[in-house]
């Protein structure tokens, strides 16, 4: 098992959101969703622009596997989306936590509950029990 | 975001816990070692992929790739009445089988006319058969078999000792000829297609179930890990059931209980041609509502599907047909040699290109393909301009 970023926080949904300096919030799976997904063949983005709801669906990423909605963590305006998954889907599988990132949102509300590197950590071990 | 919508509830039901022990093959260890995914299938623990199921099947349609099918059941079935048995079995007619090594694949109907399983049938010799039947449905199988065989003077036998490698690749037969004893090498790499041959203590066919050249290969339990290993060390790739599963929806090749099972005929999963309507009298298990269905004009067909945009087809999805009644995805996913969405479906009688899926809500437009989608390599439908992924 890969080590955690560090500078990022975790959902329980295994997503993580990163906070820019520019006060958005960059959003992504985690290394443990890529892996149980599988190889990744499809992923449908929202429209820049569009507002979410923090738990409504967000994007979809399809496997070779299976298809899971990603939930919005927090609610806020897509302001950025990762146009090259339209054409790479696997760059979430190869490194999920940089060129595969998914949306980045300004935030319009309060935060979602979040954990800790640690806290996840946790989180996966007691998922594998 | 792990609300996985499992495509296939059988075929991946949930990684196996530690204190719900599945059924481990002879190559269990070897799959751990390697870092296989594993997962239940069927009961039994198999791998799932090795890291990549997509590299593992464009190894398979370019070079060579293995799998471990142990998990099928291998059935002997021997005496006098063998043939008469099988004869009333099988849709398929195993009189058909002349020369020895001969395969013939068949379902096995109940007395409505729905298929119980799909099965390979080998002609070793007379009064000698061997069926190969799917793992998940084993127990049923088994049952039906034995009670059908009450009236026959024939002994049939499950093969639970036995291991089953299926070497599956333009490159497959090459390279695993080099892990088979000197004696048999010449006679296996001069097997023909659907032929198989009993080699001392294996039984090695050129069959197989992903549209590629190969062998499938059955060994005793405790000489598989090292046919295995020697097979890796030939260059072929291990591969799991995931890519075993793109790699047979390509082939357009059905699965059992995805795009059959005992409440559909074979004449509305595409597997018409398995059934021998001739000679007339012979009277195999639900022949008499066969008859009737194919009267039918109005039965459903059995069709490919690609979809022409971006996304994925997947099972038991909504098919849209103008004017008709609506249809519905037996098997879907995303082939990696198109490089887009395909999938099997049962949709209405009539001759049309054009439908459309219903997508979590979205309508998308799909092409209605006769199948397979690629075999040895190669595509087998026209890819439009402007298809893309």
């Amino acid at each position: 098992m890969s080590e955690l970023p560090g500078d990022l926080t975790y959902t329980n949904e295994h997503e993580w959101l990163r906070q820019e300096e520019d006060g958005t919030v960059t959003i992504g799976i985690t290394d443990h969703a890529q892996s149980a997904l599988g190889d990744l063949v499809y992923v449908e983005l929202p429209e820049v622009g569009q507002d979410v709801d923090g738990g409504g669906e967000m994007a979809v990423v399809e496997s070779v596997k299976a298809a899971s909605d990603v939930y919005a963590p927090i609610s806020g305006e897509v302001v950025a989306v990762n146009e090259a998954l339209s054409d790479d889907p696997e760059k979430i599988n190869a490194d999920p936590y940089g060129d595969g990132w998914i949306v980045r949102l300004r935030p319009s509300g309060d935060d979602g509950e979040t954990m800790s590197p640690d806290e996840y950590q946790t989180f996966l071990d007691e998922l594998e029990d | 975001m792990l609300h996985v919508r499992l495509n296939r509830p059988l075929f991946f039901v949930s990684e196996p816990k530690a204190w719900k022990l599945g059924k481990k093959t002879p190559l269990y260890d070897s799959h751990a070692v390697a870092g296989a995914k594993i997962v239940d299938f069927g009961g039994w623990d198999m791998p799932l992929h090795y890291g990549s199921q997509l590299e593992e099947h464009h190894a398979v349609r370019q070079q060579a790739g293995s799998f471990d099918v142990s998990h099928m059941t291998v059935v002997d079935v021997a005496g006098a009445g063998a043939a008469s048995f099988l004869r009333t079995l099988l849709a398929n007619d195993v009189a058909r089988l002349k020369d020895e090594g001969k395969a013939l694949y068949s379902c096995m109907l109940n007395h409505d006319g729905g298929v119980i399983d799909d099965l390979i049938t080998y002609y070793l010799g007379p009064d000698r058969y061997r069926v190969i039947v799917n793992a998940a449905t084993r127990d049923k199988d088994m049952a039906w078999m034995n009670e059908q065989a009450k009236a026959f003077d024939v002994v049939v036998s499950e093969r639970e000792e036995l291991a089953m490698i299926a070497v599956q690749g333009p490159e497959a037969r090459e390279r695993a000829a080099g892990v088979l004893d000197d004696e048999w090498r010449d006679k296996a790499l001069a097997l023909k297609p659907f032929y198989g041959l009993e080699a001392g203590d294996l039984f090695i066919a050129r069959t197989g179930y992903t549209g590629e050249d190969g062998w499938e290969i059955i060994l005793p339990a405790d000489q598989a890990a090292d046919f295995w290993a020697r097979c890796v060390d030939a260059g072929i790739r291990p591969c799991g059931l995931g890519a075993r599963d793109t790699l047979r929806l390509e082939a357009g090749m059905n699965l059992y209980g995805a795009d059959m099972d005992e409440t559909i005929s074979p004449l509305e999963a595409g597997l018409g041609w398995t059934i021998a309507w001739e000679p007339g009298d012979r009277q195999f298990i639900g022949r008499g509502p066969l008859n009737e269905m194919r009267a039918n004009k109005e039965r459903r067909q059995f069709a490919g599907l690609v979809l022409e945009g971006k996304g994925v087809l997947r099972d038991h999805m909504r098919v849209v047909v103008e004017g008709k009644d609506d249809g519905e995805i037996t098997s879907g996913g995303f082939s990696p040699t198109l490089q887009r969405s395909i999938a099997m479906a049962r949709l209405p009688a009539g001759d049309y290109e054009r439908a459309q899926v219903d997508v979590r809500g979205r309508l998308l437009d799909v092409r209605v393909v006769k199948m397979p989608f690629v075999r040895n390599g190669k595509a087998q439908i026209e890819i439009q301009k402007g298809e893309k992924r």
